[in-house]
């Protein structure tokens, strides 16, 4: 099983993410269609398959709630942060007051 | 996901951004980043278990507190203000440790088993080599926090790092300040709501600017001097800062939000401060050291809606408002889930809920925590939180709140602090017996403030003692200590 907070980068693109819940099945999480490597491993340079380039946000986190995985986007791409062919979907928070 | 990375994240990409501010200096998210590495290298091969902190607000503190989970430690803060004796048994049991304290307060900690004390001076001129990271990621408590133990000894509350990020995470957005926010931090290290007012300060990138220790005249000269927009107080603290308010009659035109939480908030205070502060939204934030702080927050919305008469708005005051996502709340009356209206225990249940404490497991089976809170919804799902189930007081079978007596009697015009217990008595069972701070020293008319409540609430809870103080007992965090009252009354 992956590791929550586990870093990942795009092949596609420059976007990089935090796993912030791991999927629960196998696999690892895609940007643009491909597999992301892991902050310290090697990008073969890749393009982002013909759907699954609508991008991602710094700041934002994408979800599927069938897989019950999240990311964090921490720096932007133009690929989407996805799973097994699919895109995650955008969290759309609702914004909370500061409470601390 | 661990609290490090909260830290790792905004310091790469706003490396140059204010971290933290205040009278003890400032320090770049990069150079906080640093120290916090530097800490946690410099503990490489140390036998400590856990990490102590004994100090003031500091750029000192958060380096401890994001070094210790670098370092695969927990971060323990300890209450600078008990005495001695108390201090060095809590810090025995955090043994094998390291503690960084102040230097005006090392020597309190000094001589104790397994406990190598180190001075928070030392802390800026730490630096970790540039290939440097954690050997290890096991210990899941990022944070263990003594509870304050106004009902007994201090329990220690284990909240893992995925209790603090989920609700980070789930609240806060990324990066979400702007660069001229900024968060005023005067409760005290070894208070939860200061532990998450710099996680998420940290993680939405927001300045945190910290006061040493509250005084009202400090509180409102920094939060003008260094712009604050949101800031975070107890009801005792914020009290005192709208007599300074007035008093010195400073407008705080960058003040937007300001949370209250920790205790219950009379009234007549958040009356007072929705009219002084007619710019600054105002949140109500209810939450235990047990459950990562805020679990349930009544927003600046609301807080308009009364601050404009609104009746529905005006109701809603004295609530806590709605549990915020990812977290459920249940009232329950023994094993029974209540409905609407009807009082009962405050149960709680989700990933910020912490499930351990040292000694024993905090949650049942299925993952709820009892808070021993006494409280219930109304029909649209707002949770009032009444009090301490031990502090209801039972009268003839009669479950009577000392909260309700107390909000009735800081109406009249002559009580300008009160606190309402039980006390044994032989024909009920217990009596309702009030301690009053009078406006005028003068002023000790008893039945008056018994007739004051017997017209408003009912007969049966009318106080049947007054008793005349200059000052209730609080401890430094605004708890009221009940229990200080009651041993006066039995001895």
């Amino acid at each position: 099983m992956l590791k929550p907070g586990s870093r990942w980068k795009s092949q596609v693109c420059s976007a990089e993410a935090v796993l912030v819940r791991p999927p629960k099945i196998d696999g690892v999480p895609q940007c643009g269609g491909v597999d992301m490597v892991p902050m310290d491993g090697e990008v073969a340079a890749a393009t982002a398959l013909a759907g699954l380039d609508t991008g991602c946000l710094v700041g934002k986190r994408y979800r599927s709630d069938e897989l019950a995985m999240e990311m964090l986007c921490t720096k932007a791409g133009t690929g989407a942060l996805g799973f097994a062919g699919t895109a995650l979907e955008l969290v759309e928070a609702k914004k909370l007051p500061s409470s601390d | 996901m661990r609290v490090s990375l909260l830290l790792d994240l905004v310091a790469e990409t706003l490396p140059d951004r204010i971290a933290i501010d205040g009278p003890g200096g400032s320090l770049s998210f990069g150079d906080l980043h640093a120290r916090a590495r530097g800490f946690a290298a410099s503990l490489e091969g140390s036998t400590a278990r856990n990490v102590g902190f004994l100090g003031v607000n500091s750029p000192a503190l958060p380096a401890v507190l994001f070094g210790a989970a670098l370092a695969d430690r927990p971060f323990a803060p300890l209450n600078y203000r008990l005495p001695d004796d108390g201090l060095r048994k809590l810090a025995a049991r955090l043994a094998p440790a390291v503690i960084v304290a102040d230097d005006d307060m090392a020597a309190r900690i000094a001589g104790i088993d397994g406990i190598e004390v180190r001075s928070t001076a030392t802390l800026a001129g730490l630096a970790a080599p540039e290939d440097w990271y954690p050997a290890s990621e096991d210990e899941d408590t990022a944070v263990l926090l003594f509870t304050s133990g106004t009902s007994g000894e201090p329990k220690a509350a284990l909240l893992r790092h995925e209790n603090l990020t989920s609700y980070v995470v789930q609240t806060v957005e990324f990066l979400g300040a702007d660069e001229e926010d900024a968060t005023l931090v005067s409760v005290p290290p070894y208070h939860i709501a200061a532990v998450l007012a710099l996680l998420t300060s940290v993680y939405s990138g927001r300045r945190v600017v910290q006061l040493e220790a509250f005084t009202p005249e400090g509180w409102v000269d920094a939060a003008a001097r260094f712009a604050v927009s949101h800031a975070m107080l107890v009801p005792t603290m914020l009290a005192r800062v709208l007599d300074r308010i007035e008093e010195v009659g400073t407008a705080l035109p960058a003040l937007r939000a300001l949370a209250y939480g920790g205790g219950r908030m009379p009234l007549s205070v958040i009356h007072r401060a929705l009219a002084l502060m007619p710019d600054t939204g105002f949140t109500n934030a209810y939450g235990l050291t047990e459950t990562s702080s805020t679990i349930s927050v009544l927003g600046p919305d609301d807080h308009a809606l009364a601050r404009s008469g609104d009746a529905a708005g005006l109701a809603r005051l004295a609530t806590v408002g709605k549990p915020v996502p990812g977290v459920e709340v249940e009232v329950r009356d023994g094993n029974r889930v209540c409905g609407p209206n009807e009082p009962g225990e405050v149960f709680v249940r989700g990933e910020q809920v912490a499930g351990r404490y040292a000694e024993r497991a905090a949650t049942d089976d299925d993952g709820w925590f009892a808070t021993k809170d006494r409280g219930w919804f109304d029909a649209d799902g707002y949770l009032t939180v009444d009090g301490r189930l031990d502090d209801v007081i039972v009268r003839g079978g009669e479950n009577i709140s000392p909260g309700e007596i107390e909000d009735v009697l800081r109406t009249h015009p002559q009580v300008a602090d009160v606190a309402v217990i039980g006390a044994p008595d032989e024909q009920w069972g217990e009596r309702v017996v009030a301690f009053a701070v009078p406006r005028d020293p003068a002023f000790s008319d008893g039945p008056a403030l018994s007739d004051w409540v017997r017209a408003r609430l009912r007969s049966t809870k009318a106080p049947a003692q007054v008793h005349f103080r200059e000052s209730l007992p609080y401890n430094d965090t605004g708890k009221l200590l009940r229990r200080l009252l009651r041993d006066e009354l039995a001895d």
